[in-house]
Parts: structure tokens; C-alpha cells; sequence
């Protein structure tokens, strides 16, 4: 029954026989241990599970483990660069863009997919690209500044490289 | 170093959020530990004929299934209630048992029938399928006024119409109408507020563990108030000893209210723990979230409001239906009585006021505190009754609010103002918080804007809510005389380490409010130190000596003040500590900047170096006790009365009937401010919550009792795209009866900006004639109210 999958978590290879009834955020969760990703619902609809696939965003709860075998992954615990901040976590830190944290680690997941796309975009651009997220504690306002902050950020230190 | 207070200081929590290293309760994996699935009624009333678990317990993997019938055998209680609110005539309300899984009955739609324990999560889902339950379905009601009528489906044997209780407060019924009968004109209006889904993004999920060895217990859950769950849970419903019970409520992904209650499948995790010898663990996935969350308002009201030629407001008759649910949740009878009929007098003076409210039961989830919790209901009624009032007189809304407006006072050298429904408000300049609003929104300018958009066809609107809030819940006393079975006190304990470092348990839990900064902020400033050095415990009872839980926007007004209480105890022993190491008299000394001088000299001792005496106490004051650690308990002299106003501009597409939220402008104060970053950022979520009842969520049972709308798919929550970002200002009335002078920001953004909204759409869609619409003001309702 078990199929077994290699994928790269945030630089590290893994090798495992999964149920292919497993979804790649319970492979996450509980096979590797990274419960940084959440489970918000059973719809793929509130965004708390989203994480990078080859480099896109992707709601994990919408994929199953099998279907990622051969992908590169990279969730929250792979955002930060030997104890660096990425651009996006100090954002939300700076502006407040977090209350409970339960749908941070997607928030900034989506965000980052926003800024690889469009490194620049307007407000309306950032809550149009996040609407595939809930948030219930922040209104979303200061989730906006923290997106425009990690913007402005990662604009600065491309002009310094 | 020091002089944290007022700033916006980053939150020390964040760090391990932002990296994915938060703890959550289903984060949590305990050696051995298996899985539980519920089986629960598809039905909303249902009586349960047979249970068969024969198939389930075959299956390999699965370890145990357990019915109503154990749980009846058991001999233990149900689920109970922390609230009495009894009839008029004096009889107890009614409170029907909630046994943890059901035998008899299905009572809505989610009623718990058996549990599944397997080795997997998977494994107890599949065998959870395989439970045959053999039901009878019977006809169930599922809205409230229906439920009283004649002949309805009862949800108890022994609640006959399905009342719970009925209850008035305010000026006797005959005064008010003789007010009101002299009124020149009267305001009526019939209103629904609709139930909503707290729907934090965290799923609600517990971990019981029972260690034969020890015989002890640990339940992890998402929990906003971990020792009263505990005290329920092992008092009234297990009865286990509280010693052996140690109750962790982690990292918690939200609450608004919903995490308040004790919950059945608590008590059922260690149960059935406690008989299989593993840890069991529980989390909800999102359609049981809907489906079992205790869930928020449910009012359906007519409300009259009469006003004299001039404007001033002579009377105010509430008449309040309340749906419970099908059990009584923890909080439930209190927040339709005394959480919502005692904010009744708003900010006006009122001179005659009388609420009667009758609670009712349904076959549906239970109802209990939401974000708000009776006081956004109660302000629904109120700001609607003055917009329409004030259209139907031809005044401006500002205008009419101003006439009532109950004159400013700070509660110090002028006295609190005693309303006609019980309460004293501590201290208020309303006037204020209003012009500043108006300032903010240029309202002449938008008055003139409004009518040439009229002229070219747009509908554009702008609505008010002036509102205040009874929080900081609660003194003991007072609420123990209006039925609370519990104290509202705080306990907060402040361990002075002896390299000075210090550990503060507070027993108010955050659930994203940021106790781990706020209240280092207050300990760092009094005590002097950096706020590196303060650390603050919550949400463990085996570490926190007691609490009462964080909801009422009562962390820091009461929870605060608790550790107040405590680090004023450290600072006097340090006195006597300090003048015995510089020879002084205790009252020669003055404390600053972590540092005990002799006044007038530059004798000092420092703070780190008292707490080493303490704990070395070689040289020390004769008769004093070694150790700097002391415990409080702080219980409040009265609420707290934060207020504010709220300024809703819309534009209402006329060919699709959508509304678009333009601008929203709040003006909160919320009395002194610790953090002005986290008490933003507390209401820029209050007003998501809001604005998200006024135009998008609401829960839809259908006439089964059937939750139709149950998902993410179905019930609208506010997204990104929903809403624009809010421009907000503050006005500071400290609270003149705690050491802090805080009110509370958690509830104001939630209670204040309902009827804002509401109102500015009626303003939109005044040229049609339209004055009352029932939220949410969906595109198809605003369409069908303007196209028929």
C-alpha cells in the first residue's frame, strides 16, 4: 500500500513510505515533525497550511504526499537564513502583523509567492493576493504593512547586491 | 533602560511564531498516544434508538469505542453551567443536563453519541463510519421565538416552552410606558442579530493523559481560561481531585469567547484516558469546529425608543428573545441578562429604561460569549434606534447623539455616573471621542460629497455608533449577587529570582492579546530592570497558583493590576531589604530606576542586589522573612468602561446591491495605554469582527435544525479584500479604580462597528425608502430591498 516519496524539505532530502491517502501537510506535520504549518480547516480554504512547492504557493492540505515526490518544499522553519530573519518574518514582527500566530506561518508563505511575482505591489494587490487566507485576529490591516514592509525591504537589499 | 509604558514595544512572542516554532495543542505528540474521533447526530433533534460498535471495534487499529451508555453508566455529570439566571417570579432557571456523549437523545445537529479511540487519526475516522447509530428522527426548532410558541418541539421533557428563564431589569414596566407614553414621537424597530461562528483559525483540540504511576492527570487544550476548566471539569463533572489534575492551555490560536467554556470532549479526553491508560488526543477539524464551537449572539428584539419635541430621549423598552442552544454553556445566562440589558443606557441619559429578555432553548449548538458578548448586541439595538430616530425627526444623527449625551466626568473629583440598569460608569468624556471623529472624517465635507454623489446616482452613505462597554470583568461580589458561580478576580505572582532576573505567572491566558509583552512592559518599568530580564508564565495551572482566564477585556485591568498588586508587595520588602544594607530608615528611601537612595544622597543599593540578600540573607533585617516572591489576588472595584466612536462610509453598487466599505474611522478610548501598538492592532481585529456581521457572516440552521452553511466554503468570513484599512485615534479618561488606569481594547472594535456600518448603509439606501434591513446586508438582500 505505502508508496515511497523523496522530497527536499528546506534543503534537507527525506525518503519515506507514506499512506497514499496522506496529505502532504500531515507528512509535514507529522512525519517530519514540522508542525510550523497549520490545519485551519477541511476545505482548502483558509490558507493556515500554505507552503512553497518548487517555489509557488500551495495549500498543503490540497495536495497529497505522493504528489509531491521529487518536489523541493519549504515551509516557515525554512524561511530564516542561519538565524536571519527573512524579509517577510521581520515584516510581520515590525508592523504587528501577528496576534495569535496560528495563521502566520501561511500568511508568509502566500506573501512570499506575492513577492517573487510582483515585488512591489499596492495595497490592493496584497489583500487581492491574500484572500486566500484568513486571518480572524489582525483585520488584515497591519498584515498589509508587514507585506509592504518585507516589499521595501527586499527591494533595499537588492539595490545594495 | 527603563520606561517601557506607552511605547510600542515589539512583541517578545512573535519570535517563535513568526518561525514556525509556536506550540499548539495538536502540535503536541505524547508517547502511546492515540486518537479520537466523535460520532456525532446528523440530526438536530433525534431520539437514539440502538448504538452499535461491533464493526468500528473490529477493526484493526482501533483500541476502544465508548457511547452515552458508558458515559451513563459511569456515574459522572455533565457539562455544567457557571451562571444563574433565574424567572420573575423567582423559580430556577431551568438547566438540563449535557452529558459528555448522549444515550436518549440527539439534541442538534452535532450532539456527541460515541467516541472512536484508534491508533491513528485515520484509522478512528474510518472506524467512526462503522458506529451504527439507529435514530429516530423528531421534529426540531431552531429559532427562538418559534420555540416559545405553542406546541413547538420541546428540547426538554422538563422545559416547558422551552424557556430557560425569563428576566427584567431597569425602571418598572409601568414607568417606562408612562415615559413613553408622553413621548412625541417614538422609535420602533424590530431587529434579528444574527448568530454568528467565533471561528478562530485554530481548531479547537484537547489531549488527555493519565499517568496510572502518579495518578495524575494533564489535559492540553485550546483553552482561554485553563483553571476554571479545570475546576469544572474535576469539581462538577469527573469527579477527580483538582490536586491530581494539571490543566496546560499552550499556544492558542485564537479565541474570541469560544475558548472560554469547559467543553464536553475536555472531559471526555481524560475519561476515556484515564480507563485506556494512553493519552488521547482529540483535535476538531474545521466542519465539527462549526458545527460544536459555542457560537455568538441570536437575538431577536423589538426595541422602542421615544424622544421628546426636542430630541431628548424620555423612554427605552426592550423586549429580547435569546436562543441558548440546546445546553447551557458556560457563560450563556448571563450574556443575554446581565452582559447585555445592563448597557442599555448607552451613552445617553435615558431617565427611563426597562429590558426584558426571555432565554430560550433550541436544537442548536449552544450560544454563549462571543467577542463582545451581549454588549455588541445591546449596542446593535441602541445605534440603530439613533440613526433611524434621527431620520425619522429630520435631525442629524451627530446632533441628536449630542443631546443625549451623558455630560463628561472623570470619576475622581466628579462621580461616576449611575445608570437606570445597574451600573456605575467609571468615567467617560463622550463629546470628545465623537468631534474627534467627526474631525477625522471632514463630516461637513462628506455631508456635501453625499449629496452631489446622490445627484449623480451614487449611493453613497455614512453611519455612527457612539457606544460603551461594560469590561475589566469582574467584582466578585457584584457578579457572585446576579448569579455567577465563580469570583472574577485575578492572581498574578511575581518571583523575584535571586540574580534579580524575575518570573511572573499570571493567571490570564493570551491567545494572541501579548501578555508576554504588555504585561513585561508594566513589571520591567515599576521594578526598574530591563525587559529582558521580566519572563511571564500563563496558561499552566501547575505553575500559575490560580486564575480566572482572559475574555471581558480583562487581562490587564484585572490581570495587570494582580501583578501590580504583587511587584508594589516586592518594592515595600525590598525597602526594608535596601535600608538595612545602607543604614537608613526605610522612609529615607525612595525607589527609582531599579535603585533604593537615601533621598539627597548618592547612597544607593540596586535592585539585583536586594534579591541576593533576600535569598542569601547573611546580613539581614532582624524578624524579616528570607525570599522575594509574592502572590496577589486582585479583584476590581467595579467594570471598566471603555467607549468610543465609530464612522462607517459605504457605497452601495445599485446594480449588484454589493457594499463597499469606503473608509472606517474609530475613535477608542480605551482609558491608559500600555502598548499603543498591541491595543491597534486589538481593535483593527474587533473591527474586522464587526464589519464581518454587519455585511457577511451569519449561521443558517435550516427549519430541521440542519447548519447549513457549516464550512469555510459556505459561511463568509472576512477576507483581505473585504476590507480597507481603518484609520483609528485615541482619547485617553484613565480608569479611576485601578492601579493601571486601563479599561480594555480586546471587545471595543467588535461592539462599536456593527451598527456603524449597518447604519451607513441605511444612510445609502435612505433615497429608497428603506430604513431597516436584517444582517448580514449581503448583495442579494441590499438588491432585493432596493428592486422591490
Amino acid at each position: 500500500m505505502a508508496k515511497k516519496i523523496q522530497v527536499t524539505v528546506n534543503g534537507k532530502a527525506y525518503s519515506h513510505d507514506v499512506d497514499p491517502r496522506t496529505l502532504l501537510v500531515q507528512y509535514l506535520r507529522d512525519v517530519l515533525g514540522l508542525t510550523g504549518t497549520h490545519v485551519g480547516c477541511d476545505t482548502s480554504n483558509c490558507g493556515a497550511c500554505t507552503i512553497l512547492v518548487d517555489g509557488q504557493a500551495v495549500k498543503s492540505c490540497t495536495l497529497l504526499a505522493v504528489q509531491a515526490d521529487g518536489s523541493e518544499v519549504k515551509t516557515i522553519e525554512g524561511m530564516a537564513d542561519n538565524g536571519t530573519l527573512h524579509p517577510l518574518q521581520e515584516g510581520f514582527r515590525e508592523e504587528h502583523g501577528l496576534q495569535c500566530g496560528f495563521c502566520t506561518p501561511g500568511m508568509i508563505m502566500a506573501s512570499a509567492d506575492l513577492l517573487e511575482r510582483n515585488p512591489n505591489p499596492t495595497e490592493h494587490e496584497i489583500r487581492e493576493a491574500l484572500e486566500g487566507n484568513f486571518c480572524r485576529c489582525t483585520g488584515y490591516h497591519n498584515i498589509v504593512k508587514s507585506v509592504q514592509y518585507a516589499a521595501k525591504k527586499i527591494s533595499k537589499q537588492e539595490k545594495v547586491a | 533602560m527603563t520606561n517601557y509604558i506607552g511605547k510600542a514595544v515589539k512583541r517578545v512572542e512573535d519570535k517563535r511564531f513568526i518561525t514556525g516554532k509556536g506550540r499548539y495543542t495538536d502540535d503536541i505528540v505524547l508517547p502511546g498516544m492515540t486518537h479520537a474521533y466523535i460520532v456525532r447526530s446528523p440530526y438536530a433533534h433525534a431520539r437514539i434508538l440502538s448504538v452499535d460498535t461491533s464493526a468500528a471495534e473490529a477493526m484493526e487499529g482501533v483500541v476502544k469505542v465508548f457511547t452515552g451508555k458508558d458515559i451513563a453508566e459511569s456515574g459522572i455529570n455533565g457539562i455544567p453551567t457557571g451562571w444563574q439566571v433565574n424567572f420573575k417570579n423567582g423559580d430556577t432557571m431551568k438547566e438540563p443536563p449535557h452529558p459528555l456523549l448522549v444515550s436518549d437523545k440527539a439534541r442538534y445537529m452535532g450532539d456527541a453519541v460515541a467516541v472512536v479511540i484508534a491508533e491513528s487519526r485515520e484509522i478512528a475516522r474510518d472506524a467512526g463510519d462503522r458506529v451504527e447509530v439507529e435514530y429516530e428522527e423528531l421534529p426540531a426548532v431552531a429559532d427562538a421565538k418559534k420555540a416559545t410558541e405553542a406546541g413547538a418541539p420541546l428540547v426538554h421533557d422538563d422545559a416547558p416552552n422551552n424557556l430557560c428563564f425569563d428576566w427584567e431589569l431597569g425602571n418598572p414596566k409601568a414607568e417606562v410606558n408612562e415615559a413613553m407614553s408622553k413621548a412625541h414621537h417614538i422609535t420602533t424597530l424590530e431587529f434579528v442579530n444574527q448568530r454568528v461562528i467565533p471561528n478562530a483559525i485554530e481548531p479547537r483540540s484537547a489531549i488527555g493523559h493519565f499517568e496510572e504511576s502518579s495518578d495524575k492527570y494533564t489535559l492540553y487544550t485550546t483553552s482561554q481560561n485553563p483553571h476554571l476548566t479545570r475546576l469544572l471539569m474535576c469539581a462538577f463533572v469527573l469527579g477527580i481531585p483538582e490536586h491530581k489534575v494539571r490543566v496546560v492551555a499552550p499556544d492558542v490560536g485564537g479565541g474570541f469567547g469560544s475558548k472560554i467554556f469547559h467543553y464536553a470532549e475536555e472531559a471526555l479526553v481524560i475519561w476515556c484516558s484515564q480507563r485506556l491508560k494512553r493519552p488521547v488526543k482529540w483535535t476538531a477539524d474545521r466542519s465539527e469546529a462549526f458545527m460544536t464551537d459555542a457560537h455568538g449572539r441570536d437575538h431577536v428584539s423589538k426595541a422602542e425608543m421615544g424622544f421628546d419635541q426636542n430630541g431628548k430621549i424620555v423612554g427605552l423598552r426592550v423586549k429580547t428573545y435569546a436562543n441558548l442552544g440546546a445546553y447551557l454553556s458556560t457563560f450563556a445566562p448571563c450574556v443575554p441578562t446581565w452582559l447585555h440589558g445592563t448597557l442599555l443606557q448607552g451613552l445617553y441619559t435615558t431617565p427611563k429604561i426597562n429590558v426584558d429578555v426571555t432565554g430560550v432553548f433550541t436544537h442548536t449548538v449552544m450560544v454563549d460569549a462571543y467577542r463582545g458578548a451581549g454588549r455588541p448586541e445591546a449596542t446593535y439595538l441602541l445605534e440603530r434606534l439613533m440613526d433611524t430616530a434621527a431620520l425619522e425627526m429630520k435631525m442629524d444623527p451627530v446632533e441628536l447623539r449630542r443631546k443625549n449625551f451623558i455630560p463628561a466626568f472623570d470619576g475622581v473629583t466628579q462621580p461616576g455616573y449611575q445608570t437606570q440598569v445597574a451600573l456605575q460608569y467609571d468615567s467617560g468624556n463622550y463629546h470628545g471621542v465623537l468631534d474627534r471623529a467627526l474631525e477625522m472624517v471632514g463630516y461637513e465635507k462628506f455631508r456635501k460629497e453625499q449629496e452631489q454623489a446622490r445627484k449623480d446616482g451614487k449611493l453613497l452613505g455614512i453611519g455612527f455608533s457612539t457606544y460603551i462597554e461594560a469590561c475589566g470583568i469582574a467584582p466578585s461580589a457584584v457578579v457572585g449577587a446576579l448569579g455567577a458561580r465563580a469570583g472574577l478576580y485575578e492572581v498574578g505572582q511575581v518571583r523575584v529570582q535571586p540574580t534579580g532576573k524575575v518570573s511572573v505567572y499570571t493567571g490570564s491566558h493570551s491567545h494572541g492579546q501579548g501578555h508576554e509583552t504588555t504585561f513585561a512592559q508594566v513589571v520591567a518599568d515599576r521594578l526598574g530592570i530591563p525587559m529582558d530580564d521580566v519572563e511571564i508564565i500563563h496558561g499552566d495551572s501547575e505553575s500559575v497558583a490560580f486564575g480566572m482566564g482572559t475574555y471581558g477585556s480583562r487581562s490587564l485591568a484585572v490581570g495587570g493590576s494582580a501583578i501590580v498588586k504583587s511587584l508594589d508587595k516586592i518594592i515595600e520588602k525590598g525597602a526594608k531589604i535596601a535600608a538595612h544594607k545602607l543604614e537608613a530608615s526605610e522612609e529615607d528611601l525612595e525607589f527609582a530606576e531599579g535603585k533604593w537612595t537615601v533621598k539627597g544622597t548618592d547612597k544607593s543599593v540596586g535592585f539585583g542586589d536586594v534579591a541576593l540578600t533576600a535569598y542569601v540573607p547573611h546580613n539581614y533585617p532582624a524578624g524579616l522573612e528570607p525570599g522575594l516572591d509574592f502572590s496577589s489576588f486582585y479583584d476590581p472595584a467595579n467594570f471598566t468602561y471603555p467607549f468610543g466612536a465609530h464612522v462607517a462610509i459605504v457605497e452601495v453598487d445599485q446594480e449588484t446591491g454589493k457594499v463597499r466599505l469606503k473608509r472606517f474611522i474609530a475613535v477608542d478610548d480605551v482609558g491608559n495605554v500600555i502598548n499603543p501598538m498591541i491595543v491597534d492592532g486589538q481593535i483593527h481585529g474587533g473591527l474586522a469582527q464587526g464589519i464581518g456581521q454587519a455585511l457577511l457572516e451569519g449561521a443558517v440552521y435550516d427549519e430541521n435544525g440542519q447548519l447549513i452553511n457549516g464550512s469555510y466554503m459556505d459561511y463568509t468570513m472576512p477576507r483581505a479584500d473585504d476590507l480597507p484599512s481603518f484609520e483609528i485615534d485615541r482619547q485617553v479618561t484613565p480608569c479611576p479604580h485601578n492601579p493601571l488606569g486601563v479599561k480594555g481594547a480586546g471587545e471595543a472594535g467588535t461592539i462599536g462597528s456593527t451598527p456603524a456600518v449597518v447604519n451607513a448603509v441605511m444612510d445609502a439606501l435612505s433615497p429608497f425608502g428603506i430604513k431597516n434591513l436584517e444582517m448580514p446586508l449581503t448583495p442579494e438582500r441590499v438588491w432585493r430591498a432596493m428592486n422591490s
